[in-house]
């Protein structure tokens, strides 16, 4: 298991962020969902052989619950 | 302000002005066209937002219950109401998104210790490259006012490193060549080469950004309330309104239109958003604040813990003490202490044993070693020494009564050096390690901030512990203690208090990972550049400063002050607008007014935090 972080723009608030992160943590090849609003980061722990596929999996879902959110990998 | 935030800005100064128009003119229809028309400027990006959730089925989403709210008031005719709802909910969205950039904003500031690039020595020439692409055993140059980017040894040259942003520590620090230096200082005065020792990623400064952005990600408990209420919340408060609207009408034949109205008022005031923001914004700002005085927080859970702190536990070595020994007190007899001094100096002049090299330290004169004619140690004992002619002992107890020369008992505490010469005792020295001036000042300052007990462990031996233990006025101290014993304590400890009461234990976080780990909170001192103090522990103190921890309480105490206030004044305000319109006393744009009005206090709050100085 490897952690990544990416920076994560645009939510309007902490509900958000949370419904958000609720969302994301169905994603069954990522461990550790995280998002914090105030830091706008998210973090999560995936193998590093799945990380394209986790990649791919998160910004589906943020196309789907908050379209306004972009993430970019730091 | 963002180019987003402008454009809310304008859109709702348009809004405004054609609201204002529209209550000087008198024809009907040209009102409710100019009603019409503030009210899309205004709120188009809401509708759009509404119509887009509630494809996906978010019945709860507050773009969707704002937008029936402010429709349903246009089909009873309300207007203006509908207008100054949605005003007041812009307003209140534009504030808030601006304090959060502005809080962002601070708090990277306060951590402003991230460098730019770094100058490297390739081929002789020097490049100026991003730290990340320098690598281990690369030459850096760094001239004066340059931020040290990565962690290394000095191989030339000399200055001052101001620390203050790494450890908040005010006085700036002396570097020569082969000293090592943390990425993150700045550099004063001098040019300095160092030789990288690590990676960016593997330096000091990568570490400490990392711990403080991640630390949001643990929460505290009252975040957790606060997330779990905005859950049911919405829910709830959407139910009555549908039963407001629905039954009084129906069951007892009222106006449908005025219970209608009240109903839609409820669903003004049904997001949670603006309370909810209040909290982590109000703990980000105290992570942010303890991180400009050098102590760095791993998660707002310890900090929210750190408020109920009732015992701390500590080491007493490096923690309470400063670690070094050093010669505390010279008593001679029949000659001058300074030549007492002398004496014992030249006798140990070849010696590197800890004790000769204290004694050399508070000597601090040129030695003439020719005066020195011959030494012999005798182990475990001392050293027997020729010194301009005279014969000089210079060791302990046993010494002088295997030279059978006449003592005094000294009854200081700490290690005794008798010294004799020509088998004629001339006094002693005590070495001692010193209580950090420091700890005074720690140990009254947590006593302010209702800590009931001050508890000291250590591996010393009894008389020195008791000793210091009595000096600054501990509740209790436990000595001569192995490693396990001390998990035991703690353990023992923690059995002994009540669960709301919290126990910090506080060490050097090298020998103690076991019993930090077993604390409710464990506090790592001096952990700059330890990567296992960094691990272990849940609050890092990156100078060496005790007090530096009893602040942070300080700040913790504060934190969780504006938390519950927040919580408390927001909740409540929302229950009474919620009462209000329920009996239909007070109107929609009020409840809409109150409703951001609160969540602006509770912002305005949570931003203090941040502005406290004095700590």
């Amino acid at each position: 298991m490897k952690k990544y972080k990416c920076k994560i723009k645009g939510l309007d608030c902490v509900n958000c962020a949370n419904e958000l992160e609720e969302a994301l943590r169905k994603i069954t090849v990522i461990d550790n969902v995280n998002i914090s609003f105030m830091a706008e980061k998210l973090t999560f722990e995936c193998e590093e052989e799945n990380k394209d596929v986790a990649l791919e999996n998160i910004t589906k879902v943020i196309k789907k619950e908050e379209p306004d959110v972009t993430i970019e990998e730091v | 302000m963002d180019k987003k935030m402008i454009n809310k800005l304008i859109r709702i100064i348009i809004s405004f002005f054609l609201v204002l128009i529209s209550l000087l003119v008198n024809l009907d229809n040209v009102k409710i066209i100019l009603c019409i028309i503030s009210y899309v400027v205004v709120s188009y990006d809401v509708i759009l937002k509404a119509f887009r959730n509630i494809i996906r089925g978010r019945v709860f989403d507050e773009n969707f219950l704002m937008s029936i709210a402010t429709i349903g008031a246009f089909f009873i005719s309300e207007f203006i109401e509908a207008v100054a709802v949605m005003l007041f909910y812009q307003i209140g969205e534009l504030f808030q998104s601006y304090a959060v950039g502005k809080s962002r904003k601070s708090v990277a500031k306060l951590m402003d210790i991230r460098p730019d690039y770094a100058n490297v020595v390739r081929d002789g020439e020097i490049v100026v490259v991003d730290p990340d692409e320098v690598s281990v055993k690369e030459i850096i140059l760094i001239k004066p006012g340059e931020k040290i980017p990565l962690d290394g040894v000095v191989i030339e040259g000399n200055s001052t490193l101001n620390t203050l942003t790494l450890t908040g520590e005010s006085m700036p620090r002396e570097v020569i060549v082969g000293d090592e230096v943390l990425s993150g200082c700045v550099n004063n005065t001098g040019i300095l080469k160092l030789e990288v020792r690590k990676e960016f990623g593997e330096s000091t400064v990568s570490k400490i950004l990392d711990l403080v952005e991640n630390a949001s990600s643990r929460k505290a408990n009252s975040e957790n309330f606060i997330t779990k209420f905005a859950r049911y919340y919405t829910p709830i408060v959407v139910i009555i309104a549908v039963i407001l609207a629905i039954f009084p009408p129906l069951l007892f034949n009222l106006s449908f239109n005025d219970w209608l109205y009240r109903a839609l008022s409820f669903l003004v005031v049904s997001c949670p958003c603006a309370l909810v923001i209040s909290i982590p914004l109000s703990f980000f700002g105290g992570i942010g604040a303890a991180s400009k005085i050098g102590v760095l927080v791993k998660g707002s859970n310890y900090l929210e813990a750190l408020s109920d702190t009732k015992i701390i536990v500590c080491d007493k070595t490096g923690t309470l003490t400063e670690g070094v020994f050093k010669v505390q007190k010279v008593c001679s007899v029949g000659i001058s202490d300074d030549e007492l001094l002398k004496y014992a100096v030249y006798s140990e002049v070849y010696s590197n044993h800890p004790i000769s090299i204290s004694l050399k330290e508070a000597y601090n004169k040129k030695i003439d070693k020719n005066l020195v004619t011959a030494t012999k140690e005798i182990s475990g004992k001392g050293i027997l020494a020729t010194v301009d002619g005279k014969e000089v002992l210079v060791g302990n107890e046993k010494l002088m009564r295997e030279y059978r020369v006449k003592y005094t008992k000294s009854k200081e505490v700490g290690t005794v050096i008798y010294v004799a010469i020509d088998n004629q005792f001339v006094g002693f020295i005590i070495i001692a390690d010193k209580i950090k001036e420091d700890a005074y000042k720690a140990v009254k300052l947590f006593r302010e901030n209702n800590v009931d007990k001050i508890i000291m462990l250590t591996g010393d031996l009894d008389s020195i512990s008791k000793e210091v233990s009595k000096k600054l006025n501990l509740d209790a101290y436990y000595s001569e203690l192995l490693p396990q014993d001390k998990v035991k304590i703690v353990e023992d400890l923690i059995s002994k208090k009540d669960s709301k009461s919290k126990l910090v234990f506080m060490g050097d976080g090298i020998n103690d990972a076991p019993v930090l780990a077993l604390a409710d909170i464990g506090v790592a001192m001096g952990g700059v550049g330890s990567d296992a103090a960094i691990e272990a522990s849940d609050i890092v103190i990156m100078s060496d400063e005790l007090s530096k921890l009893a602040n942070a309480i300080k700040i913790s105490k504060k934190t969780m002050k504006i938390v519950r206030e927040n919580i408390i004044f927001a909740i409540s305000v929302k229950v009474f607008v919620l009462l209000l319109s329920a009996a239909g006393i007070i109107s929609m744009w009020l409840a809409v007014f109150a409703d951001v009005g609160v969540s602006v206090l509770a912002i305005l709050n949570a931003i203090r935090i941040l502005r406290v100085k004095g700590y």
